[in-house]
């Protein structure tokens, strides 16, 4: 019989099982990115306080995350947490907390970017106008921070879904494994199913993350 | 005009690390007086006018206004700086907010007033600048000129009793700068308690009640237009406004 590949992807519930990989990449992601948000943003406010005990816990945290692969922070969290603590983390769970680590500290420092990026002028035009420091925030800084603030998040999103298929590496069955099991359970009858499967998989991410893009570039004509 | 003081300033001192800024301030300001500050660049002029209002702490000394005093980072210094409006030479507009959501901020927020009364205030400020068409629009869509006759609605909004103006045309281009100047004359013309910092001498001649010249932080000269422009005291004075003079022949 001819090789034809893309019958693999119609057998059984080949499909659907690819679907419910996404579905596993997705949530991953999503529950990361939900909350790394909210606590990026309380990490970004810590960092731009001048305390210097508060500067230098900011720096290394961020710095500590940034030198180290998240493929590194995926492994300490699940194979060395274990061996140290002796706590048994779930894949999910340890891949939930790396890249809630993770989130936080980029998260942290598009908001410390924000706050920074607000200048001085518009503080003392505030102030000058009577504004107490808690209206000058609300009312100046909160609203101009977060229009800066949206487009860059959802390009961390965007990052953070394409980076949830290391989780295969700890042996979460997400889009990319569920590929892999399809394929390699044709591998004899359809050699060439790798290239309809992947090819289906890069579809999938596309799907997920282009219209986030979109959005992103859009919010940034508008609000530029 | 009734000689009440307005804001009064004693043995002002203002040092930023070691380096002495402003060095023994001492000036009153009364009721409907315009007065011009001048002097060399660096000569703590921008200083002064932000000790008046509490934006830059002071050292040493009082400012006083209205008999209370302004003291940075004090609980009643939102309370004193209502009554003080300030325009920026880099205008400040916020930029996230329309021409009319700028100028009815702070009375809604601050002083409370309801958003109709805000805009009725606000409408009769615009209109005099010739601004009111503009209202809906963002502070980018706006010429240079625009924007600053803007922030001075903004200022003016809030109802001050004193108005201070720091180099508000210096960003401006130059035929933009009458504009602004035309308002500020008329301001002054009302009846406005004016503080200005500014380097275009034939409108501070027009426009001034006294003359402060400022050289390193103290004030040498204190005098009429009419006297100071035609007959500085100092050699410094007399330099500085040598310079706004260009002769041809003069020029090496």
């Amino acid at each position: 019989m001819q090789d034809s590949g893309i019958n693999v992807l119609f057998m059984g519930s080949n499909f659907l099982r690819l679907l419910e990989g996404l579905c596993v990449t997705l949530r991953i992601s999503l529950i990361s990115v939900i909350l790394s948000i909210p606590l990026g943003i309380f990490f970004g406010i810590f960092m731009t306080l001048k305390n210097p005990f508060s500067k230098a816990i900011s720096r290394i945290y961020l710095e500590f995350i940034r030198i180290m692969p998240q493929l590194v922070l995926l492994f300490i969290a699940y194979f060395g947490v274990t061996r140290a603590f002796g706590w048994s983390l779930s894949a999910d769970v340890s891949a939930t907390v790396v890249f809630v680590l993770w989130g936080t500290a980029e998260m942290g420092d598009l908001v410390r970017g924000a706050l920074i990026s607000i200048p001085k002028n518009q503080y003392d035009s505030a102030f000058a106008l009577g504004m107490t420091k808690a209206q000058t925030f609300i009312h100046i800084v909160v609203p101009q921070t977060f229009r800066r603030l949206i487009p860059l998040t959802i390009n961390l999103t965007t990052r953070m879904i394409k980076t949830t298929s290391l989780v295969v590496l700890i042996g979460i069955t997400e889009v990319l494994k569920v590929g892999k099991q399809i394929i390699d359970a044709n591998r004899f009858e359809y050699p060439s199913a790798a290239l309809w499967v992947y090819g289906v998989i890069f579809l999938l991410y596309f799907l997920a993350c282009w219209p986030i893009s979109v959005m992103a570039k859009k919010l940034e004509k508008r609000w530029g | 005009m009734e000689n009440k003081v307005q804001l009064k300033i004693n043995n002002l001192r203002k040092r930023f690390g070691t380096e002495v800024v402003l060095d023994g301030i001492n000036l009153t300001v009364n009721k409907g007086e315009v007065v011009v500050v001048l002097g060399p660049s660096g000569c703590g002029k921008s200083t002064l006018l932000r000790c008046m209002n509490g934006l830059e702490a002071i050292s040493e000394g009082e400012i006083l206004l209205d008999g209370e005093k302004i003291t940075a980072g004090s609980k009643e210094i939102t309370k004193l700086r209502q009554k003080i409006g300030m325009v920026f030479q880099s205008y400040d507009l916020f930029p996230h907010k329309n021409i009319l959501d700028n100028v009815t901020l702070a009375p809604i927020k601050v002083q409370k007033i309801p958003r109709k009364e805000a805009e009725e205030r606000a409408e009769k400020l615009l209109r005099r600048v010739g601004l009111w068409k503009k209202r809906k629009a963002f502070p980018r869509e706006l010429s240079g000129g625009q924007k600053q006759r803007a922030a001075i609605v903004r200022a003016l909004c809030m109802n001050p009793e004193v108005m201070l103006f720091d180099e508000v045309t210096a960003a401006l281009d130059p035929q933009m700068v009458r504009e602004v100047l035309n308002v500020m004359l008329e301001l002054a013309e009302g009846g406005m308690t004016m503080v200005i910092v500014t380097h275009e001498m034939q409108f501070a001649r027009a426009v001034a009640d006294k003359i402060i010249f400022l050289e390193k932080g103290k004030i040498t000269e204190e005098a009429e237009p009419e006297e100071f422009f035609t007959n500085p005291k100092t050699e410094t004075a007399k330099e500085f406004l040598q310079s706004f003079v260009y002769e041809k022949h003069k020029i090496q």
